[in-house]
């Protein structure tokens, strides 16, 4: 095997991992966290020059070369802001050091399944790697102990495996289709083949199949009424990792809803994936938009604000066409980056606090100038207000809808309307008032969050052309 | 494919599937660790008939998981768990045995009627074997809503994944169906190792609605 691009995302964690694993100061392994995640990012960047052939076990093309694209890049910023993250950890003996090593050494591992569900050609292989990410996360979210973090870690392992069984089921119906026309073994698990010769499946049982991949993965996204371990898992977890699943791990699971999408797309006999998607996406934009009001733990409030955004993504992909597409996928871009850029503000927030109860936090913006404009400039982004980035995408996504369904735009209006008062109403009094709570100074790395930002202020001002050809041409490619 | 190799293939299908029914009704927890290995062993022999009528060897590595991973190691682990926690006496009940019941044979009539249908062309054993899996699979699920149980929850996690296992061997020449098996077998032991390690007795088996909502997070 030859060294290149796409084995360097796979081959740069593992041995990472395995690194991390056995050493033991911190301030080094923090870094050679860091220096890990920077060689994966140029190894992901690398793929947009040059490219291998796919095999029957892994495949790089525009669409999960976006993808890995992002997840490099956030996990990259994530690793930069673990560093000062988990050193306060530390210090207040929330970790101890050899949970910090198994810490590093997860999140390489998580990196490496990330990956590997991405360049996956495999629907098998998919399968085993978003298994593996999901028991990552698990383990990193109930490394703290505490009682409320098992409860959390154990909800979400009970709920994430029913979902990966379910989604096996799914995959196995797939290949069922499969075999008749393109024969026994290998090839029939093989996605490059199985999309060129989906026209020729039995569309009863590709049916079936998807609504077992949706549920499955569907569950993994988030998507309501599956999302019950969401909220947990994020809330109890360390705030890196609250970051990487809203901002990398959910769009990996929808990843792979995509790409059964595309495989149904190609059968004309079978059922339209669309009005499925759109159903669970709205239910979900709407739900969580109303769930918003009555959060009392900050981290709890951006869990419940993932799912909404995880639904207006779903319920773009669901409509289809160049135009939802286009936005569907800048709106997970974009979210993906200022989600991280919050869940990096609120980390620090909550050390400087000493709680994530958003009662006991007040005045931030007096106490903490620089954390607390921070966090209102992410939450101004993620309502969805412009110049910024969602704004643009979101505008996107509700002018292309109302012009094909117009009902179905105004529920989604409504959904993000309702969502942007409950964001607001929630960061009024953490952002200004009487400071509440202790005011030391923080030693936060504020370089990633405002790196977000800056990102997410560029796209909503000036997108280049350039960017735009990319994601019309990803578009393209999803149907 | 012989008369005789079908209908051995569909014996043990039909006796995991029966077995599943078994395991809805066990209240005591020693009682329900011996049925699913019970249920184990028969996934294994399933497994491992089908390996020798597919002629795929590298199936009897997916067999004996199930035969010692699963039948053996498993039930004994849990078995020390639950006399460790010092719930093996305990009883529980959330569901009546009737209900239970009546909800699994609409649930095996389900899966009968959506698998048959939509599989028509497929060749009979591979269909029947996919109808019994999802009743296998359903079963599973319905076991893990019905009980509150850590312990048992899982019990009915394993038997959805040996329902799985089973249709994933019933596809003839599926790939990667023994790395799959790894992979769920690791997931499984996690999940054991958790339950000693999370001590989840105390936080499943309480009925304090105050400490549940602590525990959700909401209320601190």
């Amino acid at each position: 095997m030859t060294f290149n691009g796409l084995t360097g995302v796979l081959l740069v964690p593992a041995f990472a991992a395995a690194l991390l694993a056995v050493l033991p100061d911190y301030r080094m392994t923090a870094r050679l966290n860091v220096l890990a995640t920077t060689l994966t990012l140029i190894c992901a960047l690398s793929l947009f020059f040059g490219r291998p052939q796919p095999s029957s076990y892994l495949l790089v093309d525009d669409l999960n070369g976006t993808f890995i694209a992002l997840t490099t890049f956030v996990g990259f910023t994530t690793s930069v802001f673990s560093a000062s993250y988990i050193g306060h950890e530390l210090e207040i003996g929330r970790l101890t050091p050899t949970s910090v090593r198994f810490y590093h050494a997860m999140y390489q591992v998580l990196m490496f399944a990330m990956n590997l569900a991405l360049v996956a050609n495999n629907i098998g292989l998919m399968w085993v790697a978003i298994e593996l990410a999901t028991l990552t996360t698990v383990l990193m979210v109930g490394i703290y102990r505490t009682p409320e973090a098992l409860e959390a870690a154990w909800k979400y392992f009970i709920l994430g495996s029913v979902g990966i069984a379910l989604a096996l089921f799914g995959t196995i119906l797939v290949y069922m289709a499969a075999r008749p026309i393109v024969g026994e073994g290998l090839d029939a698990m093989v996605w490059t083949v199985l999309v060129t010769r989906a026209g020729g499946f039995d569309p009863a049982l590709l049916d079936v199949a998807f609504v077992f991949l949706l549920l499955g993965y569907g569950t993994k996204v988030g998507l309501a009424p599956l999302h019950a371990w969401l909220p947990d898992a994020h809330a109890e977890g360390p705030t890196p990792i609250s970051a990487v699943l809203s901002g990398l791990l959910l769009n990996v699971a929808l990843y792979a809803l995509l790409r059964f999408k595309m495989l149904l797309a190609a059968n004309a006999g079978a059922l339209a994936p669309g009005p499925l998607m759109v159903t669970l996406g709205l239910l979900s934009l709407v739900f969580a938009a109303f769930m918003l009001y009555r959060r009392r733990d900050i981290k709890r409030l951006f869990a419940y604000s993932s799912i909404e955004h995880m639904g207006v993504i779903t319920f773009a992909f669901g409509m289809g066409g160049p135009i939802a597409n286009f936005a569907g996928l800048l709106h997970m871009t974009m979210h993906s980056l200022t989600k991280s850029a919050i869940f990096f503000a609120v980390g620090h927030v909550a050390q400087v606090k000493g709680t994530q109860r958003l009662a006991d936090m007040a005045g931030l913006t007096q106490t903490h100038p620089l954390l607390g404009w921070g966090l209102i400039l992410g939450v101004v982004a993620i309502a969805g207000l412009p110049p910024l980035g969602i704004f643009m995408s979101e505008f996107l996504v509700v002018t292309s809808t109302f012009a094909r369904a117009p009902l179905l735009a105004l529920v989604l209006v409504f959904g993000l309307l309702v969502a942007l008062g409950g964001l607001f109403l929630r960061m009024n009094s953490v952002a200004f008032g009487e400071p509440l709570g202790p005011v030391t100074k923080s030693q936060a790395s504020y370089a990633p969050m405002f790196a977000h930002l800056a990102l997410v202020f560029a796209a909503g001002v000036y997108m280049p052309p350039a960017l735009v050809a990319w994601f019309q041409n990803v578009a393209g490619l999803l149907g | 494919m012989s008369r005789i190799d079908f209908d051995i293939a569909h014996l043990l299908a039909g006796t995991l599937l029966l077995i599943s029914f078994l395991e809805l009704y066990q209240d005591r927890l020693y009682a329900l660790l011996n049925v699913y290995a019970a249920h184990a062993l028969v996934l294994a022999a399933s497994v491992a008939w089908q390996a020798f009528i597919q002629d795929a060897p590298h199936l009897y590595i997916t067999a004996a998981i199930a035969l010692v991973f699963k039948a053996i190691i498993i039930p004994v682990a849990l078995h020390r768990i639950i006399v460790q926690l010092g719930i093996h006496r305990e009883i529980e009940k959330v569901v009546g045995v009737g209900p239970a019941m009546l909800a699994g044979m609409g649930l095996v009539a389900l899966s009968m009627v959506v698998m048959l249908r939509v599989t028509q062309d497929a060749d009979p054993p591979a269909r029947e074997d996919l109808a019994f899996a999802l009743a296998v699979v359903l079963l599973g699920l319905l076991m893990m809503v019905t009980r509150r149980n850590a312990v048992s929850q899982v019990v009915g996690f394993m038997s959805l994944e040996n329902g799985l296992v089973l249709a994933a061997t019933g596809a003839k020449g599926m790939p990667l169906v023994v790395e799959i098996s790894v992979a769920f077998s690791i997931l499984i032991a996690f999940i054991v190792i958790g339950i000693f390690l999370f001590r989840i007795r105390e936080r499943f088996d309480t009925v304090d609605v105050q400490a549940m909502d602590r525990f959700r997070g909401e209320r601190r």
